[in-house]
């Protein structure tokens, strides 16, 4: 009987062609809106997630605030309260793997006719663990380069092709403000980090050489920054109390005066990072879900005017022995019929949709089977809620009061 | 009495109108026997169509009791009704009631979805039913393709798809020419003679001649019931 009942929704959508054509299109409009939506805003969410992959995990930075003596503060054009002997004696703390003082600042590279300023950032191997960053060519300079302030470094991706083209810069020796480094390392690739930053334009080399032959710092052994890494995420406030309480014993701070550094926690900064776009993506959704409900109601409409349009037949097929729910899953199965078809064709303009999107700009986009099962679903779920009323109201009818019905 | 297919009894049906209550059928007693034809006639507005209605299983009585087969349609399930209406009776109408949509073939085996046949079944038995009433070779044709009274002996074969004991038939030749009229009750003659309860309701003395029983209401009574041959009425 199913079958039968099939074959006469599939016709009487074929009788009201236009109709029937424009009410699929509120389904296929929707059902496409959701799944470009949802195909954005889960590329939104994975490129975030990879950017935040490449961070290094359980980070924190530890920003030197400026010395006060006797509450005067000296702003910006004192020296830093950190050194690296606080960093030696944080990485003794529990709890923490790895910790690497930074001493960073924008230089031009020079080699031969090519120039490129990047981020240069002295450190020391710490670092690299701590962002388990890799590299993929040559090897890594160690703490005894950083000893004796050797002139060596890594470069990243984009600064080596800046400088080098196509060629191996391992080997090569650029200059910074005259002095030779040479190149012992290729990092591995990054991408941009969540402020948009190219992470690979960059040339890592140990911090005394950065502090000594590039900056030029009069405050040696000092620094601005330092990264340190928890061994867990359960772990991390734990080492921030630690953290916070050594360096305030380290420099001397009474219980009644502030901290003079910052402590500032990475994962949190990449949890709301990855908060945002979660929430911009269910935003997204919700708006594309509008488009569905408008869809829905569509077809509610519709259905309602092709059950009073056809109130004669329903009188006609309940005088030959039709059963309430005969009538009731025959208008059922033509409003599920018809946002079930208009799902499929706004699944295949959707998923076209965001090829394109990806096609003319670089946006990523994520298409999960998951996402195209849930607005399929959605769609018969649609269909169902939105047919039923009408259909109800067809099974409801009195057989005499329909018969008559002109 | 056992094999009675209709029986009615102290059957009353009241509208409810903007003016109050009105009793369009008011204490209606009557019983057909198996294989009988019967003529209901009477002046419009006597209650005819609704006595017929009743008798279909459409509309339900204010008082009164109806036995159909023996069986009391007040006590039955809505489902049980609309298989009485699928099996048990066959209804053909004044205005035909064909789906303009659907080839005579599946209008004429409509009644067959219902009680679940399979499609090739319901093709071959449409297509009997319709060389039963003399159209075979309009199986694919749509109802608006065909004169008045083709498509009144498509729903009498509608009427027939399911071999019901009982055809109820209100004003069938209503709408026909009188040509046209006797050849349909000549179509039911001869479903008569093959054994099948007929109740027909006219206007027209010609008509209800062809019946063996005619049975005349006046304002919602029955004021004569003659039976061919003559016989005392069997009472309720
Ligand atoms: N649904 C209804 N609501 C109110 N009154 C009704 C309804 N149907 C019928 N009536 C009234 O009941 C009375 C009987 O109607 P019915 O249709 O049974 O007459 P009939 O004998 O079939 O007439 P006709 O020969 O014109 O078909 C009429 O007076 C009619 O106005
Ligand atoms: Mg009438």
């Amino acid at each position: 009987m199913l079958g039968a009942m099939l074959g006469e929704a599939w016709h009487a959508m074929g009788a009201n062609r236009m109709r029937t054509i424009l009410t699929m299109l509120g389904m296929v409009i929707g059902v496409g809106s959701v799944v470009i939506m949802m195909a954005i805003g889960q590329g939104a969410q994975y490129a975030v997630a990879q950017t935040i992959s490449t961070m290094g995990s359980n980070l924190y930075i530890v920003i030197s605030g400026s010395t006060s003596a006797a509450g005067v503060r000296s702003g910006s054009g004192g020296g830093p309260t950190l050194n690296v002997s606080d960093a030696d004696a944080i990485a003794e703390l529990d709890g923490v793997t790895h910790v690497a003082p930074i001493h960073q600042g924008t230089q031009q590279l020079v080699f031969g006719p090519n120039n490129w300023s990047s981020l240069v950032v002295g450190t020391t191997p710490a670092y690299l663990d701590a962002r388990s960053w890799t590299i993929v060519n040559g090897y890594s300079f160690s703490e005894s380069d950083v000893r004796s302030a050797s002139r060596v470094a890594l470069i990243g991706k984009t600064a080596a092709e800046n400088l080098f083209g196509d060629d191996d810069p391992v080997g090569k020796t650029i200059r910074i403000r005259q002095s030779p480094f040479t190149i012992v390392g290729v990092l591995g690739s990054k991408g941009q980090n969540l402020d948009g930053r190219d992470q690979d334009d960059t040339l890592i080399i140990p911090l005394t050489t950065a502090q000594r032959k590039v900056f030029g710092t009069p405050f040696q052994g000092s620094v601005r920054v330092v990264m340190v890494q928890a061994a867990s995420s359960e772990a991390m406030p734990m080492v921030e109390k630690t953290v916070t309480a050594l360096l305030r014993q380290r420099h001397r701070i009474r219980d009644d005066m502030d901290n003079d550094f910052f402590i500032r926690n990475l994962a949190a900064v990449a949890d709301s990072a990855a908060a945002t776009t979660r929430v911009m993506s269910l935003l997204l959704g919700a708006i594309a879900s509008v488009s569905l409900l408008v869809g829905g109601i569509g077809i509610m409409n519709i259905m309602l005017v092709s059950v009073t349009e056809r109130t004669r037949e329903i009188g006609i097929r309940l005088a030959v022995g039709a059963r309430q729910r005969d009538i009731l899953t025959q208008f059922l199965l033509e409003a599920l019929l018809i946002s079930v078809a208009g799902c499929l064709i706004g699944l295949m303009l959707g998923i076209g949709g965001a090829l394109l999107t990806n096609a003319i700009t670089d946006m990523v986009i994520v298409i999960s089977g998951s996402s195209v099962l849930v607005a399929f679903a959605v769609a018969a779920g649609v269909g169902v809620f939105f047919g039923f009323y009408p259909a109800r109201k067809a099974a409801a009818l009195d057989p005499i009061e329909a018969l008559r019905y002109q | 009495m056992a094999d009675a297919v209709v029986r009615v009894c102290a059957l009353g049906k009241s509208y409810v109108t903007a003016a109050g209550l009105f009793p369009a059928l008011k204490e209606v007693d009557l019983v057909i026997d198996s294989g009988e034809f019967v003529a209901i006639m009477g002046p419009s507005g006597s209650g005819k169509s609704t006595f017929m209605n009743l008798l279909g299983c459409l509309d339900t009585p204010s008082s009164g009791a109806y036995f159909l087969v023996d069986r009391d349609v007040a006590q039955l399930a809505p489902d049980e009704l609309s298989s009485l209406r699928n099996r048990t009776i066959g209804f053909v109408f004044q205005g035909f009631n064909l789906l303009p949509r659907m080839n005579l073939e599946d209008n004429v085996a409509l009644p067959l979805v219902y009680s679940g046949i399979e499609r090739e079944i319901r093709h071959d038995k449409g297509r009997q039913m319709l060389a039963r009433v003399g159209l075979e070779g309009y199986a694919k044709s749509l109802p608006s393709r065909i004169s008045g009274g083709q498509q009144q002996r498509v729903a009498i074969a509608r009427a027939l798809v399911n071999s019901p004991q009982l055809i109820l038939a209100d004003e069938p030749t209503g709408n026909l020419d009188s040509h046209t009229s006797e050849e349909i009750m000549s179509l039911f003659e001869t479903l008569n003679q093959e054994g099948i309860t007929i109740v027909l309701v006219t206007h027209e003395p010609d008509i209800a001649a062809h019946a063996k029983r005619q049975v005349r209401f006046l304002d919602g009574h029955i004021v004569s019931d003659l039976a061919t041959p003559q016989r005392e009425p069997a009472q309720c």
